[in-house]
């Protein structure tokens, strides 16, 4: 355990941005965009006040901003940024070069709707656009999960197994705005839990030049991606021996997943972010050991394994999607999700559920509402619409 | 002061076995560029042809550190590892010194990468940013770019029954790149090789960004003969569609003061400006050599200054 905590009030904006500054990154490269804002803001007086040593790059755009992330990690320092909703999306071209060129970039992610129509709020349509991007993606319900998932971004973006940058999401303004109790760690415990940055094929060492970013035509290309396939599959080992570390630094477990009331649970529900702790509430509140969730930590990697495992008993399962695809089935954790059952023998019946689309509150009353239909399709064995709407007018 | 005995021992650090055509510039302005350099040099590249003939996976034709991230972002990229750079130098992870020189095309600079250009500037990253200005998209296929001289053929802006060329006249990166308080700007050409070394050397000197423009003869855009393309650059600065001058601290200087040839002698050895030498399009021709006429004048009137 780390020798000293620090119980603060802090948002998950200013949490994060007092994980960098304990993290002391070489290049920090960001723009500002609602609701991320606040964590370059923070981050930009640390390092006007000198607590940090990190070369500050205010860039005039979210898509210059990844762009000099990657120059920055390209050339040996330990890069860090965050962004939100149309920033990622500027940020999206980018993104695919960063993880190609496996650049160990850590960048936060305040979750917020895409436009249009313009919305400040939440939902995962930003990060969701990202998926494919080769990032490895942390998803966090609250502002000590963002603060810890930071910090442990840093190891496994940096493991050499791994290699591929990592973006921690977090729900903007339920958690990047919320003022919540946060213990933080101690500076030296987490400096001596990231450690040393080892730079690997810096193009400033000079002796040995590099040259990043060539092109690969129908004789490569195919082939680096597979070697980024691997990449994300070892990510699943190194970011559950990473979670092991940190419980021994801090007290708090982490996994690829979390399982809450799922030992007797015959229906559960499936969500990523903050929408988990209503969940929780809501299951707390009813004593019900049959109702359990299945909160996803990791999306990418997509830890098919634990999600069937932990959802073999269940009987019906409902997967909560905060980010739409349209013309396809339900949302893409919904569509994974029970892709990931395909191969099981016993697999419960599995709904799609769209809430909280450009922050639509979600309530314990609609949380209740997908536990009814669930427990109902259960006994009629009739299931109903298989893709559904919560607190959507007309509905 | 270079020393073409030196330079020819010099060793080359953009190697052969690249794939740019014959008779491009390219080549040839970059190793005139990188034999002007004192320091180690890590370069950023913006996507273009440079770009795609240099680094063909596994190979690259580059000996010295190198990136290529995308096409509207090599100042951005390079603003990037010059920070990390100052990082690492204050916390004592490495102790030489190095210059940081970006390439990219008119399109990668005019167009798609003005504001990336444009934020390296305006932040102060100590960096080279050198424009190979071939005055159109020539590695997609001969697109115009907001650099193409009015009336030039290519295929987005063809000679048509109504419209000849391109309708617009070419952008003046040079006062753009000024009104960011750049301390050395300066535009050059690759056959006035002393020029252009003399000005990289300048340039690196500089604490803060530099901006170079070249002209970069591209055969297969411009409709040239191979063997013709340093005969053109040398016309585009004699016939003063293409002067030799740069801006050092405020202060303009002309490199090179040339007898004005006509410009015709420039145009007539280039298809892409063909039919501005035909009868028909006498006004047209008249109006061009008029555009060049009056910013030499312009130009002529601020050196004096």
């Amino acid at each position: 355990m780390s020798k000293m905590t620090n119980i603060m009030a802090l948002n998950g904006n200013e949490a994060i941005a007092e994980a960098m500054k304990q993290i002391n990154p070489d290049v920090v490269a960001s723009y500002p965009i609602t609701p991320q804002t606040i964590i370059v803001e923070r981050f930009s007086e640390f390092v006007s006040d000198g607590l940090v040593d990190t070369e500050f790059l205010a860039a005039e755009s979210e898509h210059s901003a990844m762009s000099s992330c990657i120059g920055a990690a390209a050339a040996g320092g330990r890069t860090m940024t965050a962004t939100s909703s149309q920033g990622f999306a500027l940020m999206l071209e980018m993104l695919y070069i960063a993880s190609s060129m496996r650049l160990p970039i850590v960048m936060a992610v305040a979750n917020r709707a895409l436009s249009g129509p313009i919305n400040i709020h939440c939902d995962h349509s930003d990060s969701m656009s990202g998926r494919d991007s080769g990032w490895i993606q942390i998803y966090s319900e609250n502002v000590q999960e963002a603060y810890d998932n930071i910090i442990q971004a840093i190891r496994i973006s940096e493991n050499k197994d791994v290699r591929l940058p990592v973006m921690v999401c977090m729900d903007g303004f339920t958690t990047s705005h919320c003022v919540e109790r946060v213990e933080i760690l101690d500076e030296t415990s987490v400096k001596n839990f990231v450690g040393e940055y080892e730079m690997h094929n810096s193009l400033l060492d000079i002796e040995h030049p590099v040259t990043y970013g060539p092109i690969a035509l129908q004789d490569y290309y195919f082939e680096h991606k597979r070697q980024l396939l691997d990449a994300m599959d070892h990510a699943i080992t190194v970011i559950e021996n990473t979670s092991e570390e940190f419980e021994k630094l801090s007290g708090r477990k982490y996994g690829l997943v979390e399982a809450y009331n799922m030992d007797e649970a015959e229906i559960a529900i499936i969500v990523i972010g903050s929408t988990a702790g209503t969940v929780k509430s809501f299951i707390d509140g009813s004593g019900n050991n049959k109702l359990g969730l299945l909160k996803i930590r990791s999306f990418r990697p997509f830890p098919i394994k634990e999600i069937t495992n932990k959802l073999k008993n269940c009987r019906a399962v409902a997967v909560l999607d905060r980010a739409l695809s349209p013309g396809s089935l339900g949302g893409p954790l919904f569509t994974e999700v029970r892709s990931a059952f395909y191969d099981e023998q016993t697999k419960p019946i599995i709904l799609s559920y769209i809430y909280g689309l450009g922050g639509r509150d979600t309530t314990t009353n609609m949380i209740s509402q997908v536990y009814q239909d669930l427990e109902s399709t259960i006994k009629t064995g009739k299931t109903g619409k298989l893709v559904n709407y919560l607190g959507l007018r007309g509905e | 002061m270079v020393r073409l005995k030196e330079i020819a021992g010099s060793e080359e650090m953009l190697g052969c076995g690249h794939r740019l055509c014959t008779g491009c510039a390219e080549p040839i302005i970059v190793r005139q560029i990188l034999h002007a350099t004192e320091n180690p040099v890590v370069i950023s590249n913006a996507t273009g042809c440079l770009e795609v003939a240099t680094t063909i996976y596994p190979y690259s034709a580059w000996k010295v550190p190198w990136i290529h991230s995308a096409f509207e972002n090599a100042a951005a990229t390079m603003s990037g590892v010059e920070s990390a750079y100052k990082a690492l130098k204050r916390t004592g992870k490495i102790s030489k010194n190095i210059d940081f020189i970006v390439f990219a095309g008119d399109g990668g600079t005019y167009d798609i990468g003005l504001q990336s250009l444009s934020g390296a500037l305006e932040r102060g990253h100590r960096l080279l940013y050198v424009c190979l200005d071939n005055e159109a998209y020539m590695n997609t296929g001969i697109q115009r770019s907001s650099s193409t001289p009015k009336g030039a053929w290519t295929t987005t802006s063809p000679v048509g029954k109504k419209v000849v060329g391109k309708a617009e006249n070419k952008k003046d990166i040079i006062a753009i790149v000024l009104a960011h308080s750049v301390k050395y700007v300066a535009q050059a050409a690759p056959s006035h090789w002393m020029d252009l070394m003399t000005k990289v050397q300048k340039a690196l000197k500089v604490d803060g960004p530099s901006y170079i423009n070249v002209m970069s003869p591209c055969p297969r855009g411009w409709r040239n003969e191979p063997e013709d393309s340093i005969k053109l650059s040398r016309l585009a600065v004699e016939t003063c569609y293409w002067p030799l001058y740069e801006v050092e601290n405020g202060i303009w200087k002309l490199n090179y003061k040339p007898k004005k040839k006509p410009l015709e002698e420039y145009f007539r050895l280039q298809k892409r400006f063909a039919h501005l030498l035909l009868p028909e399009n006498k006004p047209l021709f008249d109006e061009i050599q008029r555009l060049v006429d009056e910013r030499w004048e312009s130009l002529l009137k601020k050196v004096s200054l």
